[in-house]
């Protein structure tokens, strides 16, 4: 870009001169709508211990494009098989409550890598070129359509509204898994449910913000939101609005930067937990002279 | 097939990585901390493409971020380990710094970014030079040797952290060590099998062996045996069917061998953080 947008003082000059243009408006809802949905289903990954998991189902984006690319589907469906599979497969090896088993998280990784190495081979086979990769990876916000942004909207309802549904037995049998199971609450049922939950999540939001920031805002906002405040609904709404100011600044100044949107976003996410942690550790001590 | 030079290269280099993937695998497993070897193999990656920014030599890049992001982790991780969300947000932060890295080095304009990404990300084992593969035998014999000689010390921390510090042993100083050994054996193995796969060489044999047996030295040796065999059977299948990426053929192979074994299940894994039934009164099984 030769000339770049200028940023000024005028802090509301420069948000209209941002919503002037409809890339940017598109950007900003698609934005909005990743960042509730990942700091909802975020917030229960979090408190589950499941970033891991997490991890592994952002990257089956991977096999998921390049198998659809292969197979000659759309790649919305690679990406939905590729995810679900990977959440059935996570889920069947069980037992992931607090105390997990070692091999739980071999299970995982092992997952993970193959899943991987099938999307390596699908691109291999597929002979297409390799510089795709960063797109996937790192993808950006700002070539969203209007459509993608409806798509994605109602993927994020049916993902909230199920998760509101399954919300309370799941936050049980997320903090007391064996209490939850006394008490007669599915938990084995809930664990593959929000697998999926989560797996469909990725699924919807990787597609258009690449696998690095689904994972980003997945972990971040809810993280800090946890550390302030150990209540479901603060911690819920803390965790929304944190991931919403996060995607927003992420944007805005990536609009007047020369460097990508992810990179911004994955540093204030970053910046936002370690404040946290440090003002936590501040008041701790203040308390305890 | 033996008769070519660069076979002779990836069997010798990828002996050697499985060997070392495999038994510090099976610690890593133990310890629960497949998401920490994850995190360092994908940093791995964010290592090269700085080396290249900065106009180093790739492998340096690589060793320099992931030992310091395996203290960092040390360091933060308290008393045990850092825990997973920890790892997570200082993982997704160093990958968009790679972000920033890969932006910064396609406007400088340098070509074949793209394929030598990619090289680092799946691995090209076959297209080790022979001293990279002498160097890459050569560091993960050392880190393997390392392992073994630290097993009793290491095994004792890992189960009961408690009694191992009250015992004496430095139990913060081992578990830093240990991770500073999975980051050199991250880095050197990832230019063989590649930043993304490298965790399925340390997560699938380990968990294999952990799920057929109990006793850490039966299970240490199987879990050896297991990423070594993967390796020559992929090898050798990729060689055999050019279609086949070597890394892909080694992943499934190992992916293969946990499934079959989480198959046969017959007894529960043992429990991180307690002490496993057979500990110190030999093989039950």
């Amino acid at each position: 870009m030769s000339v770049g947008p200028t940023f000024s003082l005028d802090l509301v000059s420069d948000v209209r001169e941002l919503l002037a243009f409809p890339f940017m408006v598109n950007a900003l809802q698609a934005a909005s709508i990743v960042a509730v949905l990942a700091a909802v289903v975020g917030w229960y990954m979090v408190l589950r211990r499941q970033s891991f998991a997490g991890h592994t189902l952002s990257v089956m984006a991977f096999p998921g494009a390049t198998g659809a690319a292969l197979a000659g589907l759309p790649t919305a469906v690679g990406y939905y098989l590729a995810c679900g599979l990977a959440a059935l497969a996570i889920g069947r090896t069980g037992h992931s409550g607090r105390r997990r088993f070692a091999t739980e998280s071999a299970a995982i990784g092992t997952v993970q890598a193959t899943g991987l190495a099938l999307g390596f081979l699908f691109l291999s086979l597929n002979r297409s070129v390799l510089g795709g990769m960063e797109t996937f990876l790192f993808g950006t916000f700002l070539g969203v359509s209007h459509d993608q942004v409806l798509t994605l909207l109602v993927v994020a309802v049916l993902a909230l509204g199920a998760v509101a549904a399954i919300g309370r037995p799941l936050l049980f049998a997320s903090v007391d898994p064996e209490v939850a199971l006394a008490r007669g609450v599915p938990v084995a049922l809930l664990d593959v449910s929000f697998l999926l939950i989560l797996g469909l999540a990725v699924a919807a939001t990787s597609q258009i913000t690449g696998v690095l920031l689904v994972f980003t805002l997945l972990v971040a906002p809810p993280a800090a939101a946890q550390l302030i405040t150990a209540q479901p609904v603060a911690g819920l709404l803390l965790s929304v609005a944190f991931a919403l100011a996060v995607a927003w600044l992420g944007l805005g100044v990536a609009y007047f930067s020369i460097y990508p949107v992810g990179f911004w976003i994955t540093m204030f996410a970053f910046g936002l937990y370690v404040s946290v942690r440090i003002g936590r550790w501040a008041l701790a001590r203040r308390r305890r002279p | 097939m033996f008769a070519h030079e660069f076979v002779r290269n990836a069997y010798l280099a990828g002996t050697f990585v499985a060997l070392a993937c495999g038994t510090a695998g099976w610690f890593v497993v133990l310890r629960a901390q497949i998401f920490a070897g994850d995190a360092l193999s994908h940093v791995a990656f964010v290592g090269a493409i700085a080396a290249a920014v900065i106009g180093l030599d790739q492998v340096v890049g690589i060793f320099v971020l992931t030992l310091a992001l395996a203290l960092g982790m040390a360091a933060l991780g308290g008393r045990a380990r850092a825990d997973d969300v920890v790892i997570g947000i200082v993982f997704s932060w160093i990958l968009g710094l790679g972000l920033l890295f890969i932006t910064l080095l396609s406007t400088s304009g340098s070509g074949g970014s793209g394929i030598a990404a990619a090289n680092t990300l799946f691995g090209s084992i076959f297209s080790l030079s022979g001293p990279e593969a002498r160097r890459a035998a050569l560091i993960c014999l050392l880190s393997a040797a390392i392992v073994l000689a630290g097993f009793r010390p290491l095994l004792f921390s890992t189960l009961d952290p408690e009694l191992a510090s009250v015992r004496g042993l430095p139990v913060r100083a081992l578990g830093a060590g240990f991770l500073a050994l999975i980051a050199v054996v991250t880095a050197e193995s990832t230019q063989a099998i590649g930043a993304l796969l490298l965790l399925g060489l340390l997560a699938a044999p380990a968990g294999a062996a952990q799920r057929l047996t109990v006793s850490p030295y039966r299970g240490l040796a199987l879990s050896a045996l297991f990423a070594v065999a993967s390796m020559w059977g992929g090898l050798a299948l990729s060689y055999a069917i050019p279609a086949l990426p070597a890394s892909t053929a080694v992943i499934g192979l190992a992916a293969g061998t946990y499934a079959l074994a989480s198959l046969t299940r017959v007894r529960r894994p043992a429990r991180v953080g307690t002490p496993a039934p057979a500990q110190g009164s030999g093989p039950q099984s």
